[in-house]
């Protein structure tokens, strides 16, 4: 009982919150609480059977498959507030709170008489007699179940599948390619440099330095560039500037050539 | 206990997941709503099997959960090949059909 009303509301909130949420993965990590939640209920109810399964195939497979798909179709996928239908959100969720009153009105005022309990059925232990009727009432069920799980493998298989057209790049394919566009651009053809070098930082948000004392862009993933989360280059130019003067002045540094690749960057911002 | 508060949470639950159905674009949300209106379903289920004495109701509640493993296995896919060919995942984008 008290499990009942401590979980309940955090339910019910994480559900809210799961349909308010703004990013995806929010939603489905609300989603994470509800079903731990109703996990932890049907515990609650005499069904230590079910909260395994709940935990494991829900919360464990079904989650973390969402968590995936996430990941593929990308993280920042929003909902557009376009709405394409006038009047669409507030007429479904007007539509819903109706269903949903008349639904709680109705349950509230059934009346079920004494719950049963499930003490005789569960009598030697619940997990044999679920698997009893399983193996006996149900039977044919659960063997249309296998066919059902070997048709959902094999669509996801076909679905997932996609034909190559064209024949797959050898290493040599490559490597000629990026020759030509060596010779056609000038892009560099060696590794793209990483990031941090010359910085004293090596976060992957942190721009290799140039010798210029220019950032590179290119040592930084076009992933986070987008996201906004590179380090500006005064942040960390600066800590390294007294030591490069330090050596400039010990040196008494000549002019030297700026690097190829410091010549082949992008526009950056100079010191 | 009784078993009218678990049905009234169940009835909520349901509620709350109909209701993101009909208001998010995001499919994947979507499909994340029709998952919480699958599990409120199968709190019914289990309450009614503690209310009346036997386990059909759990045996149910098992049969849900399959269903709706397998139902994700192919819907999920069916998204990621959506998204692969219109670089979305609103359901607004996929209406050719309509036209």
């Amino acid at each position: 009982m008290t499990v009942f009303w401590l979980l309940a509301p955090v339910m019910v909130l994480a559900a809210l919150g799961m349909v308010v949420a703004r990013k995806a993965v929010h939603s489905a990590l609300l989603l994470a609480v509800v079903m731990i939640g109703l996990a932890i209920m049907y515990a609650a109810q005499d069904a230590p059977f079910l909260f395994t399964v709940q935990i494991i195939v829900y919360t464990g497979a079904v989650l973390m498959l969402f968590l995936f798909v996430l990941m593929l179709v990308g993280v920042d996928a929003s909902d557009s507030l376009v709405e394409t239908l006038k009047g669409q959100r507030a007429l479904a969720v007007t539509a819903g709170l109706l269903f949903g009153s008349l639904l709680v009105a109705s349950v509230g005022q059934a009346s079920f008489g004494a719950p049963v309990g499930l003490g005789a059925a569960n009598a030697d232990g619940n997990v044999n007699a679920v698997a009893q009727l399983l193996f006996s009432k149900y039977v044919f069920a659960f063997e249309v179940t296998s066919a059902l799980l070997i048709t959902a493998a094999i669509g996801a298989m076909v679905l997932a599948h996609r034909e190559r057209l064209t024949p797959k790049p050898t290493q040599r394919d490559l490597a000629e390619q990026r020759m030509r566009d060596y010779a056609a651009t000038g892009a560099h053809p060696g590794t793209l440099p990483s990031p941090g070098v010359l910085a004293r930082h090596n976060a992957v948000g942190t721009p290799a330095l140039l010798p210029g004392g220019r950032p590179s862009h290119l040592s930084v993933s076009r992933v986070l560039r987008a996201r906004g989360i590179v380090r500006p280059a005064d942040d960390y130019r600066d800590d390294v500037g007294p030591v490069v003067r330090a050596i400039e002045a010990g040196a008494e540094a000549g002019s030297g050539a700026p690097d190829a690749r410091d010549a082949a960057e992008p526009t950056g911002d100079q010191p | 206990m009784s078993p009218t508060p678990f049905l009234v949470l169940s009835a909520m639950l349901f509620t709350i997941g109909a209701i993101g159905v009909l208001v998010r674009r995001n499919a994947i949300v979507v499909f994340m709503c029709v998952e919480l209106m699958l599990n409120a379903a199968n709190l019914a289920f289990v309450t009614f099997a503690r209310v009346y004495g036997n386990l059909d109701g759990q045996i149910a509640a098992f049969f849900v959960m399959v269903v709706a493993a397998a139902e994700v296995v192919v819907g999920l896919a069916i998204i990621v090949t959506i998204f692969r060919t219109r670089r979305s995942a609103s359901v607004d984008d996929a209406s050719l059909l309509k036209y």
